[in-house]
């Protein structure tokens, strides 16, 4: 087998690993769980009557802009899981087994996609519940949820780097909101980005986060007839914007993030 | 080159102001049995985070199975095995899902990871405990399975850094034990202790290292007898007697005769502990030297470091924090 091969082989192997941990700490994953159906609940019934976009049902503009902030928040976990991991004394063992070096990230970002997975799957129950409903395809739905996920497992290796760079487990979530609350708020997540004033509604026009959104709400057929999609590139083409963001944040922080693991390992 | 495992050349490592190694030399042969022994913050643990590609050092260089540890970390990795003073297993694992997990990474298949955690669970006397997480493994179980998975690969080379620091005596034995089994199978060993008593069980050869430096090497026997090693005492009650009971401990001797004509202590520096005593014993009887007090004194960690750096190591180790490198 060659290096690559390997390298998955090891993720693999570390991916394994935790999924056992899920199910002997289930404890995290009700947290995982219960997060999603708050957060729908909470926008839908709170904020729902009292924000404007132009005569259409929030409730349905609202539900994909949940998701991608779900989702995002998601990453944090990738951030504490590797923090912990490099805390644990497996890590000694760890690095002085001869396995690839991006093992540990390599297998924490995979397994992390399965907790996406039921994230969004107990988010659609939540907001099908709340009378959101699909109205484009089955096939088209899960291109939606397909890109969610993707973005979600780019935006996990930025967690990632944050999660090494500091210094203890307990100072993730702090330091993930930094990076968190401003890209899934001054977004087109929760309202539309016209209603922002201007240096916050370019920087909402651009942010991967709303066009992921975008991109989502039209996979759904939740795009509201009578709202113009703003005209910059980013959110007219919010699929292949979505993609090169993706694409640009596993280029730079994959290999970030496998250097500082590296370091953090050493202290 | 081969003949050496374990080489290691001028070994440097800075914290800050803090110098946790300063240019220490060490050579195990192949097959052969190392003993670093340290008080607390002597340097050890470092030692062996740099033989063993964790810790990368500010200066020197050490080859380990024929490989530099800065240059070819893979190949050194591949052919060692490390079980620290910190058990690395995963908590939230059972013990076999630990050994399985790095039986895999060591790239022995799933098959094969799977027939060698049964090997080593069973060699190591963990079968009943297998499929339970290590959470609720007593200190001495965590020690044995850390152990096995330095194992797994049955590596040619084996670094033990304080492999039974906190254990309880029969725990202890049994390390002992195990180590004593695989140092006979041929396997070169680099182990760390605070303890002369297990240096001295352990290693064929041992380097007493303190403040990141060497300050003394040799077989236990040298160093017991650099220090004072093991003494005969016996308190003369007749002082009339001294006289002969000096000349009967004289044949034992492998040093001066020692005499306290206040209490009428004799003593000297024997080889051969209690098998010695038992001589002497019997040779002051022939003689009718009759004695009050007989017994066997051993040279501890803290007389050698009396002898070798004139502070004990106590009083070291409670301003290494601050006083390493000075």
């Amino acid at each position: 087998m060659n290096r690559l091969a390997w390298a998955l082989h090891d993720g693999h192997v570390i991916a394994l690993r935790n999924m056992i941990l899920i199910r002997r700490v289930p404890e995290v994953l009700v947290g995982v769980l219960v997060a999603p159906v708050m957060f729908v609940l909470l926008f839908a019934y709170v904020f729902g009557g009292s924000i404007d976009t132009g005569g259409v049902d929030y409730r349905e503009f609202l539900i994909a802009g949940i998701f991608a902030q779900t989702v995002v928040f998601g990453a944090t976990f990738t951030g504490a899981g590797l923090a912990q991991d490099v805390q644990k004394g497996i890590i000694d063992r760890f690095r002085s087994l001869p396995m690839a070096r991006s093992a540990v990230l390599v297998g924490r970002t995979a397994s992390d996609v399965v907790y996406n997975v039921l994230t969004v799957f107990i988010m659609s129950l939540t907001g099908l519940a709340v009378g959101w409903r699909i109205r484009s395809s089955m096939l088209e739905a899960l291109g939606g949820f397909l890109l969610l996920l993707v973005f979600a497992y780019g935006f996990s290796w930025v967690m990632a780097y944050v999660g090494l760079l500091v210094p203890k487990p307990e100072v993730v979530n702090n330091a993930s909101f930094i990076v968190i609350f401003p890209a899934t708020f001054i977004a087109n997540t929760f309202v539309p980005s016209e209603n922002l004033p201007g240096v916050l509604r370019t920087f909402a026009e651009w942010n991967p986060v709303s066009a992921v959104t975008q991109a989502a709400r039209v996979a759904f057929g939740n795009v509201p007839p009578d709202m113009p999609v703003p005209d910059v590139w980013s959110l007219r083409h919010p699929v292949a914007y979505t993609l090169i963001w993706v694409a640009l944040l596993l280029i730079v922080f994959v290999p970030l993030s496998v250097r500082q693991f590296q370091r953090a390992a050493l202290r | 080159m081969m003949d050496v495992a374990v080489r290691a050349e001028g070994l440097v490592k800075r914290y800050g102001a803090v110098t946790a190694l300063d240019h220490l030399d060490l050579e195990v042969p192949v097959g052969g049995i190392l003993g670093l022994l340290g008080p607390n913050g002597a340097g050890k643990t470092t030692a062996v985070r740099i033989l063993t590609t964790l810790l990368v050092p500010d200066e020197g260089r050490a080859v380990v199975a024929g490989y530099d540890v800065a240059t070819h970390p893979d190949e050194v990795r591949a052919r060692i095995g490390l079980s620290g003073q910190y058990a690395a297993v995963d908590q939230d694992l059972t013990g076999r899902e630990n050994l399985v997990m790095v039986g895999r990474l060591s790239r022995l298949g799933r098959r094969g990871a799977q027939r060698r955690a049964v090997e080593l669970l069973e060699r190591f006397d963990l079968v009943d405990a297998a499929d339970r997480p290590v959470k609720g493994y007593s200190g001495g179980m965590r020690r044995r399975l850390d152990l096995a998975g330095a194992l797994v690969t049955t590596p040619p080379v084996l670094f033990l850094d304080e492999p039974t620091t906190g254990l309880d005596p029969r725990s202890r034995l049994g390390m002992w034990d195990v180590i004593r089994e695989l140092t006979a199978a041929g396997t070169t060993l680099l182990l760390t202790t605070q303890y002369l008593e297990e240096a001295d069980q352990l290693a064929r050869d041992v380097l007493v290292i303190d403040d990141g430096r060497a300050i003394a090497r040799g077989t236990p026997d040298e160093l017991k007898t650099m220090v004072g090693g093991e003494r005969v005492e016996l308190v003369v009650r007749e002082r009339a007697l001294i006289g002969r009971a000096q000349t009967v401990l004289a044949r034992f001797a492998i040093d001066d005769v020692r005499t306290d004509e206040q209490t009428g202590m004799v003593s000297a520096a024997v080889h051969g502990g209690s098998a010695t005593l038992t001589q002497v014993i019997d040779a002051l009887d022939q003689d009718g030297v009759a004695v009050g007090e007989v017994g066997l004194r051993r040279a501890t960690l803290d007389e050698v470091f009396l002898t070798l750096t004139g502070a004990p190591a106590d009083a070291r180790d409670a301003d290494a924090g601050v006083e390493v490198g000075a």
